[in-house]
Parts: C-alpha cells; sequence; structure tokens
C-alpha cells in the first residue's frame, strides 16, 4: 500500500466518524477524539485538522485538549503495547523494576514504539488492579504480580511469538 | 420470559405512554391493579429463581470483574467449559462482580441444588478439574474452600465454614457491596428481586424533592469522593437554584492510585448505581445526567451502558419514570484519564470538550456548573448509598457510624497485607482491624510500617496511631483524610521518602498546570526529595548544599502551597510529604544526613557487595551492568567499584549463585569525611557542606524573610 | 448630512448597591458582586497580579493577589473573589507577602536569568516583582526547562523558558481577538504554551498583532526586531535612508521619555529622526489621506456600481491575515487600497526616487509603526515591485524608543522639527487613523465631498469615536441612506462577520482595526500602555483634528499635487498599479 492510499484511507474513517457527531457542538470533542483514536491507533495531524474544521475549533484548542489527557497518542501503537501501572499498590510492590527491566529490554521509554514496530510502552495511572500488584497490560490482557525476571520471559515468549508468525 | 418488560405480566394494561406507577410493587407481590395473573409461575416461585433460592441444576458464579479477569478467570471460565461438555454435565455458567477478596481470584462458587452456595479460592484453570472432579463425585475440596454462603432456604454443607465467618469479611459492614459478587450484574431482573429499585418507586410516590433532600441530609450521608461535604446540603443548594436545566453528574473517574471501588460497584451492582443517580436527580430536579467514568473500565463502561438500556427498557430510566412525572437522561463520558478531573469544576470543564483545568470558585458548580447550568457531582459510592438510604430510613442509616461521619465506606485495601481487596467497614472502625483482621496483617513475616490512605491528597498512618477511628474529621488529626478509599499498606522494606516521592512524582504529573503554586510548587518538592535520595557520587558543584536548602524550606513550601493552590488537588497535594515528614522523621534523616536509606529501596542510596566466597566469576553481572562498575576476570572472583555503582541491583538480580549482596550499611558521614582527609575516597561529602558556611550563610538565617 | 448613531453596548452585570468592606482596619465602599481587586484598586490598595486582564473572567491561576479574607481557612485570590457586606480583608498581612513571595519564588526557581541581556529588562514584571517583594536569593533551586526560541514569524519571537504560564496570551489571542493560534499544551508541570503540534509560529494561524506581547509579564514574546537592519542602512553611505512615522506614534512615545501620556511630539520625533541620521523624514499620515481618496472613491464607485458590499477597511495587516484565514469569503470585501505604510513605501521608492533621480534598490525605507503585524506586511509578495519591497524595515515604537535611548538622546530637549516635503505635509483627518473610528472618520469626510461637492458643515463624526469595542451608525447624505459599522478587536470582527454571513445586509462600510482601541493600543507600542494610557492618546488625536487647519485628505495640498503631478486622480492605472493590491485565501497549516 502506498503513503497516498494510507492518507485516503484515514481520512475516510475520520469523515465518517465526524458524521456522527453532525452538530458539531464542542462537548463531542473528546468522544470524537477517542473513536478516532480507536479506530486509527492514534491522532494524526490531518485528523486534528479535520476536526477543528468540522467543530469550528483551532486546531490549537484541540492539541491542547489532546495532551492534556494521558488518552491520546500522536504516534501509532506497537504491535504489541504495553502499559505498565503506576498506581501506589504497584509502587510498593516494586513496579518501578518492571518499568526499567522493559525499558532496558526494549531500548524505548515511556510513550515510544521500537523501531520494529513490535513493542510500544505507555505508563498508566493506576489500573485499578492494585490486588493483583504490580500489573501490566500487553494489549489489554493483564499480567499480575510481575518481576523483572518475569517481564524478561514475557518479553522474549512476545518476540518468539512474533517470529514464528513472521515466518 | 416477560413479554413486555414495562408490565408485569401479560394482563397487564399499562402502556409505555401510560406506565405503571406500581411496576415494582407488583413485579414483587404481585399485580396491584388487575386480579388475572396470566404468568406461568407465581410470584414467589419467579422471585426465588431469580435470587438463586432454588435451582434446578449446577449454577457456577465466576467473578469476572477485572480483578478476576485479571487472574485469569477468562481461563478458568474456558476449563469449565470444556470440563462441562467432557462429561456432559449440564450446568449454568454465572459470570459475576468481583466479591471483594482480589488476593483469593479467580473465585468461583458452586452451588448444586437444594445446597446452599459454595465459594472456591484461587480457582485457576489448571485447578478446575480437580474441583470439579471432587464435586462430580459429591465432594466438597477443603483446600480450595473459601467458604459457604448463609441462606436458611438451602441445607447447609456440614463442615464448610461461612463466609460471613470468614475473617475477611465477619467484620464488614456491606451495604454498598451487597449484591457485588452475588448477583448477575447483567439482568435487571436479579437486581429487582433483591429489593432493588423500590427505593425509588417508593421515593417517587411519596416523597418531594425537598423532602428528599432533608432525608439525606438528616441521615448525615457526606461525599465519599474525599471531600466530606454534606450531600443533602449540596442538593439544596442546586434544588433552590432556579434553572430550565439542571444536571446530576455522577463521578466515577476513580484516578486514584490504589483505588478501584468505584469500578467494582459498577462491574458489580450497576443498578444500584443509576437508581441512587435517580432518585438524587429527582431531588434536585435534573433531567439530564452523565457519568464520567475513566475509559480505562471497559469492563465497567460496558455493564452500564447495559444497565442503561435495561432500566429504560423497564421504564426506570427515560420519560415520565413510573408515571410520577420525572424524566431522566442518562449519558456516559469517558474519562480521558486525568487525575485532576476529580476535581469538580475540572469535570465540568472536560464533558464541556476542553482542557480540565478548575475554575476560581465561586461560582460553585451546584449554582452555575455544566453548560452554565446548576450541577450536582456526586461520587459513585455517594450515589450507590442513596437506595439502602431512602428505602430504610434517615435514622436507620445514621445508627451507624461516628459523631460525624455516618454509614459505611468502601476501601480498596491493596499493598503489603495478607488479603488484598475491597473492603466496606462501619464508619469508627479502627485502620488496625482493616489492615490486621480483615487484611489478615503483613505477609511474609514482615513488620508493619504505615498504611498510606486518601491517596495523593492523603497521608501515611504509622503503627502508633493505628487505633485511629475511620472517619473524615480523625483522620485529620493524623495529618491524612479519608479521599475516595484508597488504603495501600507498608511494611518495613517500603522507604517513606520514596513512598513521598512517588506521590509528588505523581502530583506534579498530574497538576492541571494552570497555578502557579501547584504546578512549580509540587515540582519543586519531586526535586528536592530527588536530591535526597541521589546518590552522593551523582552530585556535583553546589548541589550538596541545595539538597540542605531544600529540605530546610520544604515544610514552609508545603504550606503555601495548601494555602494559596486554585483547587483540592494542590491544596492537599503536600500532604503525603508532610505526613511522612511528621511520623518518619527518621527515615528523612537517614536520607538526608547519613546518606542511606534504611528500608533499601532508594537505589542511588545502595551500595552492593560481591561475596568472595560465592563469586564463581561466571560474569553475568558484568555483561548486565549499566555503568561497568564490575570488574573481574573470567572464572576469577568479581568486584564491584563502589564509585561507579549506581545501586540498580541489575547484578544482584541476574548472579546465579546469590553473590552479590546489598552492603549491610553506608558508612556514616563523618567516617566519610575521615576517609576524605586520608585520601581514601574520592566522592566527599562534608566539605560541599560546608562550602556555604564559608560564605557566612547560616542555614538559620536563610530561611528568614527580610 | 444626518448621522444617526446606534452604539451597542455590553450591560454591566454588577449591581449599583455599594457594600462596606474592612480592609487593613479601615473602611472601603465597594460594589456589591464586584470582585476584591477591583474594589481594592479603586481604593487606591496595589495588590500584585501576573494574570490579570481587565474586563475578562477571572482565571484565578497566578495566586499573586492572594489576600486573607475572615472566615476563609485558605488565603483568597482577590481577582476572583466577589465582594460581600461586612467582608474583613488584610491585604499585606505577614501571611499574605510570605505566600506571594514564596509563590514569586518558585516562578523564578527554573527561570533563566538573563535579565541582563532581556528585551524586557527596564520593564519586566516578574523582575519588579522580585525586587518589591525582597527576593534575595534563589532558595528553591529547579532544574531549567530547555526550550527553543520561536524565530519561524517574521513579526513575533517567543522564548518559552521565560514564559511563566500565566496564560493573558492565550486568553487575549482567544477572547479578544478570536484567533487562538497557541494554547496550554500537555499537563503538571509539563505544561507549556505552544501552537498546535509545538510547531514553529510561522506555520499557525497567528496574525501578527502582537497583543499578546502587550500583556506578557516577562520577555517571552517580543517582536522580531529590525534595529539592526536599520542601524545597518544608516552607517551605509551607499543607502538613501527614508523613515516614515504613522500617526498614533507621535501621541505615544513620549510617554516613553517623561511626557504625561496624550502628549504630541510630532516635532520632537521629527526631530529625533533626523538626528538618528534619516536622510527624509516622511509622515505615514500623508499616506492616509492618500488612503482616504482612493477608499472613499472606491466606496462610492462600489456604491454606484453595484460592487460588493460592504466595503471594508484594509489598513490593518492583522485584520487582512484574519480575513485570508477565516474568512475568506469576504476577501472581494476588503477595499484593495494598500494600507498607508505600504503606500508611501510605494510611492518613495517610484514617485520619489524618479523625482529624485535615486535608483529604488539603493533607497531603504524604515516605518516607525505602532503595530508588529506591519513586520509580516513589508516582507508579503503582494508588497513588493519587481523584487524590491516597498518599505525594507519595521521599527515598533518600542524599538524606536530603544534606538534612541541607544544614541543617548535628550528626548525632550531636542527643538521640534518639521518633516521633509513632499510626503511630510498631512491633513488631520489622516492623523485620525490612529485610533479606532479614524478611517471611518476621514472616509465619511471625503466621502460626502466626492457625493455631493460640499464639506461636512461639523466635520466632526461623534458616533464613530470613542473606545467602544463595536459602533454602528447610519449616515443619510443626498438622499442615500449609508450603514456604517466601526470595530476594533478581531473577536468583535468575527461576530459582525458571522452577522453577515447569517444575512445582515445593511452596511456598506466597515473599519476595523485588529487591535482594541486601534493603533494607539497597537502591539507594537510601549509595554506601559493601558487604558487610560490610551484613552488619553485617543483624545491627544481629537485635539490635533480640533486644532488643525487643514481637516480633510481632499483638502491637504500636498495630496492634490501628487494627483497633478503624478497619480492623475484616485482609481487611475497609476493608482491602480501602485496602491492597489488583491488578497487571497490562505490556508493555515496547524
Amino acid at each position: 500500500m502506498t503513503d497516498v492510499e494510507t492518507t485516503q484511507e484515514k481520512t475516510t474513517v475520520v469523515d465518517r466518524i465526524l458524521t456522527e457527531y453532525p452538530q458539531g457542538k464542542r462537548d463531542a470533542l473528546i468522544p470524537i477524539l477517542q473513536e478516532v483514536q480507536a479506530q486509527q491507533g492514534y491522532l494524526s495531524r490531518e485528523a486534528i485538522v479535520k476536526i477543528g474544521k468540522h467543530l469550528g475549533l483551532a486546531a490549537s484548542k484541540i492539541y491542547g485538549v489532546a495532551t492534556f489527557y494521558n488518552q491520546f497518542r500522536f504516534q501509532p501503537l506497537g504491535k504489541f503495547h504495553i502499559q505498565v501501572c503506576r498506581g501506589t499498590a504497584c509502587h510498593v510492590k516494586n513496579s518501578t523494576a518492571v518499568l526499567d527491566t522493559l525499558r532496558r529490554e526494549l531500548k524505548i521509554e515511556p510513550g515510544e514504539t521500537t523501531r520494529d514496530g513490535l513493542f510500544s510502552l505507555e505508563v498508566v495511572a493506576c489500573v485499578g488492579a492494585c490486588g493483583l500488584a504490580p500489573v501490566i497490560c500487553v494489549n489489554g490482557e493483564f499480567y499480575a504480580s510481575m518481576t523483572p525476571a518475569k517481564t524478561r520471559r514475557l518479553i522474549e515468549e512476545i518476540r518468539e511469538r512474533a517470529e514464528e508468525h513472521g515466518n | 420470559m416477560e413479554t413486555n418488560p414495562k408490565v408485569c405480566c401479560s394482563a397487564c394494561w399499562h402502556t409505555p405512554e401510560k406506565p405503571c406507577p406500581e411496576l415494582i410493587e407488583c413485579l414483587l407481590n404481585g399485580s396491584k391493579c388487575h386480579d388475572a395473573h396470566a404468568h406461568s409461575e407465581s410470584v414467589e416461585s419467579r422471585l426465588a429463581r431469580l435470587r438463586r433460592d432454588e435451582v434446578d441444576h449446577m449454577v457456577v458464579y465466576v467473578g469476572a470483574g477485572t480483578c478476576g479477569l485479571g487472574a485469569g478467570a477468562r481461563k478458568t471460565i474456558r476449563a469449565l467449559r470444556s470440563w462441562l461438555a467432557r462429561h456432559g454435565v449440564e450446568a449454568e455458567i454465572v459470570e459475576v462482580g468481583c466479591i471483594g477478596l482480589c488476593s483469593a481470584e479467580p473465585l468461583v462458587d458452586i452451588q448444586l441444588p437444594g445446597r446452599t452456595r459454595v465459594a472456591f479460592a484461587s480457582i485457576t484453570e489448571e485447578k478446575v478439574a480437580p474441583l470439579m472432579d471432587a464435586i462430580a463425585a459429591g465432594r466438597i475440596p477443603h483446600e480450595m474452600v473459601l467458604g459457604q454462603h448463609r441462606n436458611p432456604k438451602q441445607s447447609p454443607w456440614e463442615t464448610v465454614p461461612y463466609l460471613d465467618e470468614h475473617p475477611f469479611f465477619a467484620p464488614q459492614k456491606r451495604w454498598v457491596l451487597t449484591n457485588c459478587g452475588l448477583i448477575d450484574p447483567n439482568r435487571i431482573d436479579e437486581y429487582i428481586a433483591r429489593g432493588g429499585y423500590r427505593a425509588l418507586s417508593n421515593t417517587l410516590k411519596a416523597n418531594t424533592p425537598a423532602e428528599v433532600c432533608n432525608i439525606v441530609e438528616q441521615a448525615g450521608l457526606r461525599g465519599r469522593g474525599g471531600g466530606g461535604f454534606p450531600t443533602g446540603k449540596k442538593w439544596k443548594i442546586a434544588l433552590n437554584t432556579a434553572s430550565d436545566q439542571k444536571y446530576l453528574v455522577c463521578n466515577a473517574d476513580e484516578g486514584d492510585p490504589g483505588a478501584f471501588m468505584d469500578r467494582a460497584v459498577i462491574e458489580g451492582d450497576p443498578h444500584r448505581l443509576l437508581e441512587g443517580m435517580a432518585i438524587a436527580a429527582y431531588a434536585i430536579g435534573a433531567t439530564k445526567a452523565y457519568v464520567y467514568i475513566r475509559a480505562e473500565y471497559p469492563l465497567a463502561i460496558e455493564r452500564l451502558k447495559r444497565a442503561i438500556q435495561e432500566a429504560q427498557q423497564y421504564g426506570l430510566l427515560g420519560y415520565n419514570i413510573l408515571d410520577s412525572g420525572f424524566d431522566l437522561e442518562i449519558n456516559i463520558k469517558q474519562g480521558a484519564g486525568a487525575f485532576v478531573c476529580g476535581e469538580e469544576t475540572a469535570l465540568i470543564h472536560s464533558i464541556e470538550g476542553k482542557r480540565g483545568m478548575p475554575r476560581p470558585r465561586p461560582p460553585f458548580p451546584a449554582v452555575r456548573g455544566l453548560f452554565e447550568k446548576p450541577t450536582v457531582i456526586n461520587n459513585v459510592e455517594t450515589l450507590a448509598n442513596l437506595p439502602a438510604l431512602l428505602g430504610n430510613g434517615a435514622e436507620w442509616f445514621s445508627a451507624v457510624g461516628t459523631e460525624t461521619s455516618k454509614g459505611t465506606k468502601v476501601f480498596a485495601l491493596s499493598g503489603k497485607v495478607s488479603r488484598t481487596g475491597l473492603v466496606e467497614v462501619a464508619m469508627g472502625t479502627t485502620l488496625r482491624q482493616v489492615v490486621m483482621e480483615i487484611g489478615g496483617g503483613i505477609p511474609n513475616g514482615k513488620r508493619f510500617k504505615a498504611v498510606q490512605i486518601g491517596g495523593p491528597s492523603g497521608g501515611c498512618i504509622p503503627e502508633q496511631h493505628l487505633d485511629t477511628r475511620i472517619d473524615y474529621e480523625s483522620l485529620k488529626t493524623v495529618g491524612a483524610m479519608m479521599g475516595s478509599g484508597g488504603l495501600v499498606v507498608m511494611d518495613e522494606d517500603t522507604c517513606m521518602v520514596d513512598v513521598a516521592k512517588f506521590f509528588m512524582e505523581f502530583i506534579q504529573r498530574e497538576s492541571c498546570g494552570k497555578c502557579i503554586p501547584c504546578r512549580e510548587g509540587t515540582l519543586r518538592m519531586l526535586e528536592i526529595l530527588k536530591r535526597i535520595t541521589r546518590g552522593r557520587r551523582s552530585e556535583k558543584g553546589n548541589e550538596a548544599l541545595e539538597r540542605f536548602m531544600g529540605v530546610l524550606y520544604m515544610t514552609r513550601l508545603a504550606e503555601v502551597i495548601k494555602d494559596t493552590s486554585l483547587c483540592g488537588l494542590g491544596q492537599t497535594a503536600p500532604n503525603p510529604v508532610l505526613s511522612t515528614l511528621r511520623w518518619f522523621r527518621d527515615e528523612y534523616e537517614a536520607h538526608v544526613y547519613e546518606r542511606r536509606c534504611p528500608a533499601g529501596v532508594c537505589t542511588e542510596l545502595r551500595t552492593f557487595e560481591i561475596e568472595p566466597d560465592l563469586c564463581e566469576g561466571c560474569g553475568l553481572c558484568v555483561s548486565k551492568c549499566p555503568t561497568a562498575a564490575i570488574v573481574g576476570l573470567p572464572r576469577r572472583i568479581h568486584y564491584i567499584v563502589a564509585d561507579k555503582c549506581i545501586g540498580c541491583g541489575s547484578c544482584a538480580d541476574v548472579c546465579p549463585s546469590h553473590a552479590v549482596k546489598l552492603a549491610e550499611e553506608e558508612p556514616a558521614a563523618a567516617t566519610v569525611a575521615e576517609k576524605a582527609e586520608s585520601g581514601a575516597v574520592r566522592s566527599i561529602f562534608a566539605p560541599d557542606v560546608f562550602e556555604g558556611w564559608h560564605e557566612g550563610k547560616s542555614l538559620l538565617r536563610m530561611d528568614d524573610d527580610q | 448630512m444626518t448621522v444617526s448613531a446606534e452604539t451597542k453596548r455590553s450591560g454591566a452585570t454588577e449591581s449599583a448597591k455599594t457594600v462596606t468592606i474592612t480592609v487593613n482596619g479601615r473602611s472601603v465602599e465597594a460594589r456589591q458582586g464586584e470582585m476584591l481587586l477591583t474594589a481594592l484598586k479603586r481604593a487606591g490598595i496595589r495588590v500584585p497580579t501576573l494574570c490579570h486582564l481587565e474586563n475578562l473572567f477571572p482565571s484565578g491561576a497566578c495566586r499573586m493577589c492572594v489576600v486573607e479574607v475572615d472566615g476563609f481557612a485558605n488565603l483568597v485570590p482577590s481577582c476572583a473573589c466577589p465582594v460581600t457586606e461586612g467582608m474583613s480583608v488584610k491585604t499585606h498581612s505577614p501571611r499574605a507577602l510570605r505566600a506571594r513571595k514564596t509563590i514569586l519564588e518558585l516562578v523564578l526557581a527554573n527561570h533563566p536569568d538573563d535579565c541582563l541581556y532581556c528585551v524586557r529588562n527596564d520593564n519586566c514584571e516578574l523582575r519588579a516583582l522580585a525586587a518589591e517583594l525582597g527576593v534575595r536569593q534563589r532558595r528553591y533551586v529547579g532544574e531549567r526547562r530547555q526550550q527553543k526560541e520561536d524565530l519561524s514569524s517574521p513579526a513575533l519571537v517567543r522564548d518559552p523558558e521565560k514564559c511563566i504560564l500565566c496564560g493573558k496570551c492565550v486568553r487575549v489571542c482567544e477572547e479578544v481577538q478570536g484567533v487562538g493560534a497557541i494554547n496550554f499544551v500537555g499537563r503538571g508541570s509539563a505544561t507549556r504554551i505552544a501552537v498546535a503540534f509545538d510547531e514553529g509560529i510561522n506555520l499557525s494561524s497567528c496574525i501578527y498583532c502582537g497583543q499578546c506581547i502587550m500583556v506578557c509579564p516577562t520577555g517571552a514574546l517580543r517582536e522580531q526586531s529590525h534595529i539592526k537592519e536599520v542601524m545597518d542602512a544608516l552607517k551605509n553611505p551607499e543607502k538613501f535612508v527614508v523613515v516614515q512615522h504613522a500617526p498614533s506614534v507621535s501621541v505615544t512615545i513620549g510617554e516613553e521619555f517623561g511626557l504625561k501620556p496624550g502628549a504630541d511630539v510630532e516635532g520632537l520625533l521629527v526631530a529625533a529622526l533626523r538626528e538618528l541620521g534619516f536622510d527624509r523624514v516622511f509622515d505615514t499620515a500623508f499616506a492616509a489621506d492618500l488612503t482616504v481618496m482612493e477608499e472613499a472613491s472606491e466606496l462610492v464607485h462600489r456604491i454606484k456600481t453595484g460592487g460588493k458590499l460592504p466595503m471594508m477597511t484594509s489598513c490593518s495587516p492583522g485584520w487582512i491575515k484574519y480575513v485570508e484565514e477565516f474568512y475568506p469569503d469576504f476577501i472581494e470585501n476588503l477595499s484593495t487600497c494598500k494600507s498607508p505604510q505600504q503606500m508611501l513605501g510605494a510611492i518613495i521608492k517610484n514617485y520619489f526616487a524618479e523625482k529624485q533621480n535615486i535608483a529604488p534598490e539603493k533607497i531603504f525605507s524604515v516605518a516607525v509603526m505602532p503595530c508588529t503585524a506591519k513586520k509580516f506586511e513589508c516582507g508579503r509578495m503582494e508588497m513588493l515591485h519587481e523584487g524590491i519591497p516597498d518599505v525594507d524595515a519595521v521599527l515598533t515604537t518600542r524599538e524606536l524608543v530603544r534606538v534612541l535611548r541607544m544614541r543617548g538622546m535628550d528626548f525632550k530637549s531636542l527643538t521640534p522639527q518639521v518633516a521633509d516635503t513632499p510626503f511630510g505635509d498631512r491633513s488631520t483627518a489622516g492623523k485620525l487613523f490612529g485610533a479606532t473610528g479614524g478611517v471611518m472618520e476621514a472616509a465619511v469626510r471625503t466621502a460626502h465631498y466626492l457625493l455631493t461637492g460640499t464639506d461636512l458643515p461639523d466635520l466632526k463624526v461623534e458616533a464613530v469615536r470613542g473606545m467602544t469595542g463595536v459602533k454602528q451608525a447610519r449616515l443619510h447624505i443626498e438622499g442615500k441612506d449609508i450603514g456604517i459599522a466601526v470595530v476594533s478587536g478581531l473577536g468583535n470582527a468575527s461576530r459582525l462577520l458571522d452577522e453577515i454571513r447569517a444575512g445582515r445586509n445593511d452596511l456598506h462600510f466597515i473599519e476595523v482595526m485588529t487591535c482594541p482601541g486601534g493603533c494607539i493600543a497597537g502591539g507594537g507600542q510601549p509595554h506601559s500602555t493601558n487604558l487610560n494610557a490610551v484613552k488619553e492618546r485617543m483624545q491627544a488625536l481629537y485635539r490635533i483634528d480640533r486644532e488643525g487647519t487643514i481637516r480633510t485628505a481632499h483638502g491637504n495640498p500636498a495630496i492634490k499635487r501628487i494627483y497633478q503631478e503624478f497619480l492623475g486622480e484616485p482609481l487611475s492605472e497609476k493608482s491602480h498599479h501602485l496602491l492597489h493590491t488583491h488578497y487571497h485565501k490562505r490556508d493555515v497549516l496547524v
């Protein structure tokens, strides 16, 4: 697929979402952004400019809103999106070590995506699974009571699986 | 099954245009408006079926809240299905919410016809077969049992303890959580069969909005979100503000790190929240309501959506509810992740599609809120208290609790405690009861150090104050606050300076960034704490002096932040630091003066050693060390160069022979100075500090204003 | 002619009821419901602020104005605290002072501290507060934020390291100007003010009005300086350096040299410019007269021939960019006249160059303007002639003050001089361009003459005068009913355009000034500008008009001469070639 086609495809997705909000009121902004991100994985510039035109809002306003909330990303996600919980319970049970391990293993910082596009890392506010601390979440699936060693094993497993898939 | 959910039976003549005002009563006691009863079964047997007092085949309940799913409930269900299929056993699998004992997830309850329901703990997929095999053989596997539910209509299992006698449940008073983990949250009938929506139905018939406000005020219900403002009082302000439109907002943006009460309530008993919202909206005259819920709670959102749909079908939400002339439309707004949106005006801005930045009050939201209209914002737990409160009356409610705090409070108990999970206790219960009895104390033989209550706005309470009673005022006297209900237990391996640093890290990131004291002040406090926990090896120039200065001005800074911040987030932001400073000053002093972390948490203050007798010279540690601080020839004993070591502990993690150990104690400051004089070590601690003295700056004088 | 005014005023919400409050032990009268800060100000009690903007909803962000109020547990921000009867306030208690000082120290903790080199070193609000509160050392040491200066735009420079996030620029840009080029981005301690996607200003919808600079308490925002270019040209013997000064400059610049607001120092200004070494000193008001001739003729022409109406003025470059970006459907409504600055620039490099026999490329043409958008305007493609810009450099009033100080000039003791001919003679109508309504008033005078052949009996058109943001009137000339509107502040303009888009059709001519109040409150004026000073400057312009001898553009002999000698008549081909242009829709990139 060429770049042009990708852009066009994205455009239609955003357009379709916008048609669901015909009045274009300001309070629809966050739901629209959530919907766009759910469909595209992140908020592209084109999407933001388009939403701005639809709602009659300056792009700076939308960018300001989107950067205010943790949920929104401006980069595509990795194939495996790893969320590390930074709640109190997880911290007390040494989630820092888990995060450090992930940083070292993946060689990326939270908010970034590995160059091969396989992993993206995110630190999230408490996921509310404090009873299972420390937890990480890979593509929506929880992994409880993590340790650095378990984390390394998990990453290796995912890499192996991805490789098998690739071959 | 009912053909038209808006009526009690097919003989009923009510229509959606003319709804039955007695629907709930008819469903519970048989039709009131007509004689003929067209149900195939009697009301009693129908209710018994819905309450599952009687079942005609095996029912398996699986705790499938977020915590249960996290512990593997999905796999457990799969294993259950395949076991049932393999053995040709007919059974119903019901996915219920969380009963609260997260550490025992996945929880599986089994109910055989005629017998009581028995709960089994930690049924991961591999335990499914042994459990089911035993059940099939008519045996209860005692090693897996948590307890049996009490039900006089069923015959109990002998030798199986009752769940309500279990130390986790016995001291609890479950008003809000009463249905959680017991009923199918996806079926409104089960909620109604257990008396749900009766309070709403009666309230709409019997009370004016002003009366409802009065009842709630008399009951002494206070906001469960943290502040503790009297709910009835807040309602009255909104009720008495004239407007063409008013709003009710349910705050389910549970952003406290370490709290998950709201999620559990919505996942386990969503209709309780909806009923509470309907009562509250009626009391203030709102016809539109929003549930502002974290997008990180997909399961809760899904259940809530379904519950709203069902309630609408039953005419319990929507137009002309139970023919009372009261309309209510409930919308879900997904929060996009910002802790500060727990603040009322920030939450309003967020719903309006703006940055969640608080604005000055007055005007208060109850006067001018969402879309400039009077708006009442209540937390999930506050609203979920209403059905029982209105159902039983103000006196019943206020009979439980302390002088100023009535009713119960739900806590999310987590951290270094044997039993973690969701706990609901009467106000006035001591923290010791919660931590030691319900939580079962500290695991692994460790010593209790503190319990953190109230999240980033609260404080850490030490052992000597563990007998503090839980109520809004008592907690303040020990430097904490009720908060929304996170209780995180800490043991001797927790460093209190690190905990304070964790909360400041959180707050400076989660501050909305609008007002200077909160935005800059919390960052400054974090920087001060970072300096305290930074190893002297990485200190340069004047940084040692800055470390001292920071500590000196920290209290003053904290006071100003509390005194001048725009919203509650900033006004309470210094609490974690102030409370740890108050109760654990010795730990701070160990960090500042002795440059050591007693709990061994602050990595930069740690030093590792390799025990020569154990080292096999494998070199694994060398390859993992990020700072190349380990030297040694292959197959020979290795050494750690102390000046290069950053204390990350990677070497200790990988060492196959456990030769890497935390050095027992950092040498005291004086020793360092001595060593420095003799030239034994390069990094020196003392002279930097004295630089300031040479310039004639007295530490004391520096805090003088003029 | 008769004029009927339809001035719109926003209703005040405060009640007239007075209450008594106690401040620092003494009784103070206040109005029920007004903010405490307003009451304190009226009583002569100064409480410092960093984020307060007159007439806008309080944001309560900086917390500098906190005071002690009996009955409140915490300190209370006086900007957002409504006054109630019997309130007892302590404004400068030790607790309040300590809080203010600490808050200021927090802001200073990671400030760049390059005050010696900062463009705002003589009028920085932060520096003044630090002095006032007795900050003597850095007690809170904050890690410096490493952020790059945004030098991308032709008019503005943003230095985010000096930004204290008071948010005034964001609010002015959105709430007053309706542009919203910048916003708060990020959250918590990582909050910053930025253009969408953290891009440069040049890619944004910024109209370069500079109102953000005017409200910025620190050196975080400044104009793109042309001082060096001007100084280089002045010392280059090859260059023939001419300067023009805008109508509002002479009634403003005196304030910076110790004269009271509203003093007109035209003579001193000319003398000072000559002293600086400019070869010719011209008056932009002459070109304003020229603009009036062209614009009034264009209006009459449009009315007579059924051209696109309402016609809108085109003197204010921020407004032009605003229309190009946000209301491209109104581009045809814009007068095709260039702004006075560009007209004079074009005349200098053509007519003047020809007459003086100087090659246009040897002329370095400087304009002293109350405006930052003029810096953008002079570089526009439309404003080049065969690759040579009509105007080479623009100095704001602020920059000129700096240059004069640099040269150690004792401004007040200079001997007043008159501007050079032929472009130094102006009518007082051209001078009125400096205030909102001035273009309209001047144009009405000339349009009346063009339509009737006679001057108005009373040249003063009261309905378009004053500071009000939107002024509307109907003119009845020779049985013709003409609807006019005068707008300043683009938020006001936007609302009017929305009305027209929605079908309003009773207007024929609209004057729009980007800055609220017009050029006398322009984005290039001194930082000391406040509402009172702006009103005084406006009165000074009216005084000049009242006392002037030539009060209409068409009555200006210099104008008559240039038409006779060079241009022919208004809207002639030569005029079109030099004095008119066309604008185009502009896509905002972010």
